[in-house]
């Protein structure tokens, strides 16, 4: 008996229709749920010493900025599982995950406006990390774009991973933005950029520097927001199976008003 | 709750997320819909997958 991976199990799209009906219903209760309570204990958290109620954006804020990224990392990933493993579902994934990973950049970007004007005195500036996150939200537009434009579906999966997978270069730059890279054992030093945003406060080699009393509601809301990401991406993965079944039917249909063809004479 | 004098930046971010994942939401489950309503048309015309293999209700 030879043992599958999780992945192998799920290839067949009839097996992962069967699992994600199952799955669904429960995955989108609990991540309502937790995205509630998340938000419920973020509006409750204590204000910020120098922010004041603003800080009440962050839980919005950097859940949408994070899921921005990761909806672009499952985006490459299944990009390349598809095109190194040619995974039954791994173009499916792909597809599904554009426009979810694009809602949230965009509720990045429109939210870090708006807690910018009343911290930096302005909805926007051309600087380092809003740029590159502006940049992957175009990159995101530009998948879909593709992929619309291109009638052959396997020459639009086959394009779009390519492009996928060379622009997750965009990722490490949002990243380094605000926060250079020093590697000494490489002697590879990247100064931070000229930027108003401020580092990460959360995941650092030197730990958290964000209270307890606010870094507990953000993990919350992450989390939360992250349960709905994965629940919009299994219902999106649903629909484009059904999509995909939809069109073989109407060729099936087209083929069966043909009539049976006939065997070429000998 | 005051929200000081920045409450309508706060505001408007909560809703501005409200609206996208409602949006985002509801075009998924009306395209899920928009499907099923397909195949289950195609079906009662009596077209069936080239694989012959029947589209089980309970696989969708």
């Amino acid at each position: 008996m030879t043992s599958q991976s999780i992945t192998q199990r799920l290839a067949n799209p009839t097996r992962f229709m069967a699992l994600s009906a199952a799955v669904l219903p429960w995955l989108a209760a609990v991540a309502v749920a937790v995205t509630a309570y998340g938000l419920y204990l973020g509006w409750n958290a204590p204000a910020d010493y120098q922010q004041g109620q603003t800080i009440k954006i962050m839980y919005v804020h950097v859940p949408s900025a994070w899921l921005g990224m990761m909806g672009y990392a499952l985006v490459a990933l299944s990009s390349f599982g598809l095109l190194v493993f040619r995974h039954p579902l791994a173009d499916v994934s792909a597809k599904a995950a554009a426009p979810i990973g694009a809602a949230f950049t965009l509720l990045a970007l429109l939210t870090g406006s708006l807690w910018g004007k009343p911290m930096w005195g302005t909805y926007w500036v051309w600087d380092a990390r809003l740029t590159s996150v502006l940049l992957l939200f175009f990159l995101y537009l530009g998948l879909i774009a593709l992929r619309s434009s291109l009638d052959d579906e396997a020459q639009a999966a086959k394009l779009t991973a390519v492009l996928a997978l060379v622009g997750i270069v965009i990722l490490p730059f949002i990243k380094i933005s605000v926060e250079g890279l020093a590697i000494p054992s490489l002697g590879l030093e990247i100064p931070a950029w000229n930027t108003l945003h401020q580092p990460s406060s959360v995941f650092r080699s030197d730990g958290p520097k964000i209270h307890w009393s606010q870094l507990y509601p953000l993990l919350v809301s992450a989390i939360g927001f992250s349960l709905v990401f994965f629940a919009l991406h299994m219902k999106a993965m649903r629909n484009e199976i059904l999509r995909r079944r939809v069109k073989a039917l109407r060729l099936a249909e087209v083929d069966r008003a043909r009539g049976p063809v006939a065997a070429p004479a000998e | 709750m005051d929200l000081g004098p920045h409450a309508i930046f706060i505001l408007a971010c909560y809703g501005a997320v409200a609206i996208v994942l409602a949006a985002l939401t509801g075009w998924l489950v009306l395209d899920g819909r928009r499907q099923q309503r397909a195949i289950e048309a195609l079906e009662a015309r009596g077209v069936r997958r080239r694989s012959g293999a029947p589209d089980r209700k309970d696989v969708r």
